[in-house]
């Protein structure tokens, strides 16, 4: 176990982090992942509040039982964090951030509910309901099997309200593994009943470790190494993530001021041509000779068997396809510029 | 898996077996590989490379983390294991056996009195 943003996290489980990221992409997983933050925002300006915080359209006409990623930004258009934002009702919604976060992300929301948008309740539920993620391709087969949750109903990037064998859940058709999978958030009594019924049912256990692996592989993006309050959306190919025609919001006037000039920098991700030692965060990428950048996060991936990794270089100075080298404690690897992800699922 | 009586034992989680010859076996023990993990790359020196007690000689890395590897006998390298090179998840399942890493004609065989034997190393690793 490791201190991880005030919880003890397991790294591992017994099986080691790559039996437990092949489980997840050849069958099912489960992660604990209730360090994450859940906070409910409920009101008559929920919708305006979100819209203001968050980059994505959340606007009337998101539909319920609908999820959207987005990014909340500061002004300069730096990213406080990613999240997810879960629309549950009329007037209420869910809004899931990371751990390290979410006091911060807490206190940037209240502020501007104070500030803007008062007709807001802001529940920070994160200790009273636990969060389960099931992941794999085997992994909605399996909670439809022990729960009322049906598949062909609760597609991608949607949540419904589920019975687990009397008790209840919500559960979010999301991930953060590049697998399909749900993430099933009960109240935290049940949590432990939970683990232990879908461990019986099959699903591995795995740690932080495997999940690092997993969402590198498939290029989703960690805050705190790939983008942070110093990185904006823009640069992290997250573009699409952000509805500049929508109306005014925090961070606005800068994004569309970088998208007009064109972002300094981009991520890019890269796999080596050999194996061999990993690239890491903080490793640098040097082309030509020269130190352009570094690796924000890298890493082995099993499901290649390539080490791989994402990294900031100047803007249109490298495209897929263009050899790089990495710096790896004094030994310069050679590196191929590729497209993300590096993993998709089979669909 | 018990730490085998047959060999020596550094503080740095490294093995020594002595063999016949003369030469001595190095790899690093099943507590080292248990703490890192999933082994994906070893960096060896090169045979003929002559190497001192406790200096770094290589590294070991798996997933989540890279450790130095330091010879716990000095001498001259005499092989290399290719096997580990190649497969280095050997290091994890059989840190004992077919994961062993160098061999190296010992220069100073009084060295080996300054290593741990499986007891000792035992007891060092919170075992017994």
């Amino acid at each position: 176990m490791v201190p991880f943003a005030g919880w003890e996290m397991p790294v591992q489980y017994p099986q080691g982090i790559l039996a437990e990221a092949r489980a997840v992409r050849s069958k099912s997983g489960i992660f604990d992942v209730s360090h994450m933050g859940r906070i409910f925002v409920e009101g008559a300006d929920a919708q305006a509040l979100l819209d203001w915080v968050n980059t994505g359209d959340i606007g009337p006409e998101m539909p319920l039982s609908r999820a959207r990623y987005g990014l909340l930004c500061n002004e300069d258009g730096g990213i406080i964090d990613d999240c997810i934002i879960y629309r549950l009702s009329e007037q209420r919604y869910l809004l899931v951030a990371n751990a390290s976060n979410t006091p911060e992300v807490l206190t940037w929301v209240t502020r501007w509910r104070d500030e803007r948008f008062p007709n807001v309740t802001l529940d920070d539920a994160t200790n009273r309901i636990a969060m389960i993620a099931l992941q794999g391709p085997e992994a909605t087969a399996l909670m439809a099997t022990l729960s009322d949750f049906d598949p062909a109903a609760t597609r991608h990037f949607r949540i419904v309200e589920a019975t687990i064998q009397g008790k209840q859940a919500l559960v979010g058709r999301t991930g953060y593994t590049g697998e399909d999978g749900v993430e099933i958030m009960p109240a935290s009594a049940d949590a432990a009943w939970l683990w232990g019924l879908l461990m019986e049912h099959g699903a591995m256990p795995a740690g932080l470790g495997a999940r690092d692996v997993l969402r590198l592989e498939a290029a989703l993006p960690l805050h705190g190494n790939d983008i942070s309050p110093k990185t904006n959306p823009l640069e992290a190919g997250l573009e699409r993530f952000i509805a500049l025609d929508k109306g005014d919001f925090c961070g606005g006037v800068a994004l569309r001021a970088i998208q007009a000039s064109g972002p300094a920098r981009q991520l890019v991700g890269f796999q080596t041509i050999e194996k061999g030692a990993l690239p890491r965060a903080h490793s640098g990428i040097v082309v030509d000779g020269q130190r352009v950048g570094e690796v924000s996060s890298g890493g082995y991936s099993p499901t290649l068997d390539r080490n791989i990794g994402l990294g900031y270089v100047p803007a249109q100075s490298v495209s897929p396809g263009s050899r790089i080298q990495v710096d790896v404690r004094g030994n310069l690897i050679d590196a191929e510029v590729v497209r993300t992800p590096f993993y998709s699922r089979p669909r | 898996m018990p730490n085998p009586a047959d060999r020596k034992y550094s503080k740095e989680h490294e093995w020594v077996l002595m063999e016949s010859d003369g030469s001595a076996r190095i790899g690093i023990t099943d507590f080292a590989q248990t703490e890192l993990g999933d082994v994906v790359y070893v960096q060896l020196p090169k045979v003929g490379d002559s190497v001192t007690q406790f200096s770094q000689i290589g590294e070991v890395e798996s997933v989540k983390a890279v450790s130095e590897l330091f010879c716990p006998i000095g001498g001259e390298v005499t092989e290399v294991n290719d096997a580990v090179v190649k497969k280095p998840e050997l290091v994890n399942t059989e840190p004992y056996a077919e994961g062993w890493l160098i061999k190296v004609k010992v220069s100073n065989a009084s060295e080996l009195d300054t290593l741990l034997d499986a007891e000792a190393y035992g007891k060092l690793t919170g075992e017994g």
